[in-house]
């Protein structure tokens, strides 16, 4: 049945971390994720987990801490945000050729500057390319229920894990939530048994060696079938928490797609707020819908380009902004999706939304909504490479 | 929408307008209802204006943004009428409740022509009476209980005086002091 409760995204986080157990926590505070690793380290002081806990002077050497771990055949976890997590970037790129599958949270924040504390996604979207897996929520509830799916996902495709969340939005927002029993938890999440790990007698080997161009690339190829691997976990590990939860995951979540005309394409929180937009126009009779993007890496493909294939125009939400003069990243490779597979009816535009915590409102979503059905009435997309919501 | 109450928060750094929206979200939760309760963040200093923000209802609202049609507004501190737009977009049909020990209809020429209900509560004597210092966070709660009908009032007093006894075992004159000044407040409150 469950266990009602009222929690930020950060509190349930920690309780997912808590519930968990896992074996080392290497953390170093930063605004807006510093709650985790704060309430975390509560429950280690009280004895509610038996994690070694590491306080180190970095982000860097928070991440290198969970990679020594990781290797030794600990689970290892850490949580960050913005520039934390960039800091981090040296040490992600090891983690995921190590093939370590260590769980990072993220709250999402931008990245400086000007300096500001508040939520874009720029920060994960700087490290996109490290070669981990990626899941995005848009509710507290789907940060503790990626949080708890995120280990058997990594472990299953021996790769790192982000479960990212936005910033003070959901992370410091107190919600309703719905959370999972210790023992189902554990009896869930299971045992980490790696193959192959440092502290394992039986079998001397070697983490992060030197590689030469005779073996370089093999591994990066081993890496990328390791993410092609991941779409089928997800999708699994998803279908056996919808049968303990009931409640239903998949590498995108469509919202009024089955014979929308014009759609938007968005992650995280502020598809709660499409989600009203939508549910308005609908109303008045506008046929508009939505994906959500849950898993941005492996990058959900097949499902994007076919939910929106039948559309007359459609806008990419992205809240970061790659500065190439054209288009925001998630705009990228949603129409590289549409692309590769042969699809280019649909008329598409670049927003960039949201940067530094600039509230998304209701209006917002139904502005993105007015444009694109001018967009479909004439067939013109115009400026594909749009703005919202700022003073120019 | 109708189903879900929107209010809003204008209070400054220190006074508690954060932890007193945790606390209606918390109340209502124990009512059964869906509840947000979210601060608006930023570069918090003691005594700079902030905002806080409630979403309650019996059905979850999704929605993410910042509330600027509120049903209610609450203001914890008097000096924000003549700084902040406190009424910018309160629905008529809601009220205000300001932390005054003026008049409703003496503040009314402050509030940019709302034509809605204006409540008053004089919450820092309150809180200074029965704690002995200036905390007028619960008071501002207890009035904005009264004045919304959000949570029922009885339940209201039982789940909070629970929460103090908790929150305060090691220091009982705290209990007390602050359901008197929450019980004060729902008596005390006025209304045009």
């Amino acid at each position: 049945m469950g266990i009602r409760e009222r929690l930020s995204g950060n509190e349930a986080v920690a309780y997912a971390m808590k519930q968990i157990n896992p074996d080392a926590m290497g953390a170093y505070p930063i605004t807006p994720s510093t709650e985790i690793p704060q309430y975390f380290s509560a429950y280690v002081d009280n004895g509610e987990v038996d994690t070694e806990f590491i306080a180190v002077e970095s982000e860097h050497s928070a991440m290198s801490a969970c990679i020594g771990a990781q290797a030794a055949g600990c689970r290892a976890i850490s949580a960050t945000s913005s520039c934390g997590l960039i800091y981090m970037a040296e040490m992600l790129y090891v983690a995921a050729s190590d093939r370590l599958p260590i769980t990072l949270a993220v709250s999402c924040r931008a990245l400086s500057g000007p300096i500001n504390i508040n939520n874009d996604h720029s920060d994960v979207m700087a490290v996109r390319d490290a070669g981990w897996l990626i899941l995005f929520a848009e509710t507290n509830q789907e940060a503790y229920d990626n949080y708890l799916q995120a280990m058997r996902i990594g472990e299953a495709v021996s790769l790192p894990i982000m479960i990212c969340q936005d910033g003070f939005i959901t992370s410091h927002a107190i919600e309703n939530i719905e959370l999972v029993e210790t023992e189902k938890v554990r009896e869930f999440v299971g045992e980490y048994r790696p193959k192959h790990f440092l502290l394992n007698p039986d079998e001397p080997i070697a983490v992060g060696p030197y590689s030469t161009p005779v073996y370089y690339m093999e591994t990066k190829r081993q890496q990328a079938q390791a993410t092609l691997d991941a779409r089928a976990v997800i999708k699994n590990v998803a279908q056996e928490f919808a049968a303990m939860t009931g409640r239903q995951y998949g590498l995108i979540e469509t919202y009024q797609m089955d014979d929308a005309e014009e759609a938007i394409v968005i992650i995280g929180s502020s598809a709660g707020t499409a989600r009203e937009a939508i549910k308005q126009l609908r109303r008045l009779g506008h046929k508009v819908g939505m994906i959500k993007v849950r898993s941005f890496r492996p990058f959900p493909v097949e499902e994007i380009a076919a939910a929106l294939q039948a559309v007359k125009a459609f806008a990419v939400m992205d809240k970061d902004d790659s500065f190439n003069g054209h288009c925001g990243p998630l705009f990228a490779e949603t129409a590289a999706a549409l692309y590769a597979q042969g699809i280019s009816g649909p008329k598409g535009i670049s927003y960039i939304y949201g940067l530094g915590g600039r509230d998304v409102r209701v209006e917002s979503i139904q502005h993105v909504f007015s444009e694109l059905e001018k967009i479909a009435q004439t067939g013109n997309p115009g400026a594909t490479y749009r703005y919202l919501d700022v003073r120019e | 929408m109708q189903d879900i109450i929107e209010i809003r928060w204008h209070g400054r750094g220190g006074q508690g307008a954060k932890t007193a929206s945790l606390l209606l979200a918390d109340a209502a939760f124990h009512t059964g209802k869906y509840v947000q309760g979210f601060p608006e963040y930023g570069p918090e200093r003691m005594g700079a204006p902030i905002t806080a923000y409630n979403r309650i209802g019996s059905e979850r609202s999704t929605v993410h943004s910042n509330i600027y049609f509120p049903d209610y507004v609450v203001v914890v501190d008097e000096s924000l009428i003549t700084s902040v737009d406190v009424t910018a977009g309160l629905k008529r049909t809601g009220a205000i409740v300001i932390n005054s020990g003026k008049s409703p209809s003496s503040l009314k020429p402050f509030l940019k022509g709302f034509e809605g209900r204006i409540c008053t509560i004089d919450a820092n004597r309150i809180s200074e009476e029965e704690l002995g210092k200036n905390f007028p966070n619960i008071p501002m709660l207890a009035a904005i209980v009264k004045v919304s009908g959000v949570v029922d009032a009885a339940k209201f007093v039982q789940d909070m005086e629970a929460s103090f006894r908790h929150k305060f075992a090691s220091k009982p004159q705290m209990i007390e002091g602050n359901m008197r000044a929450l019980k004060r407040s729902m008596e005390e409150v006025r209304e045009v």
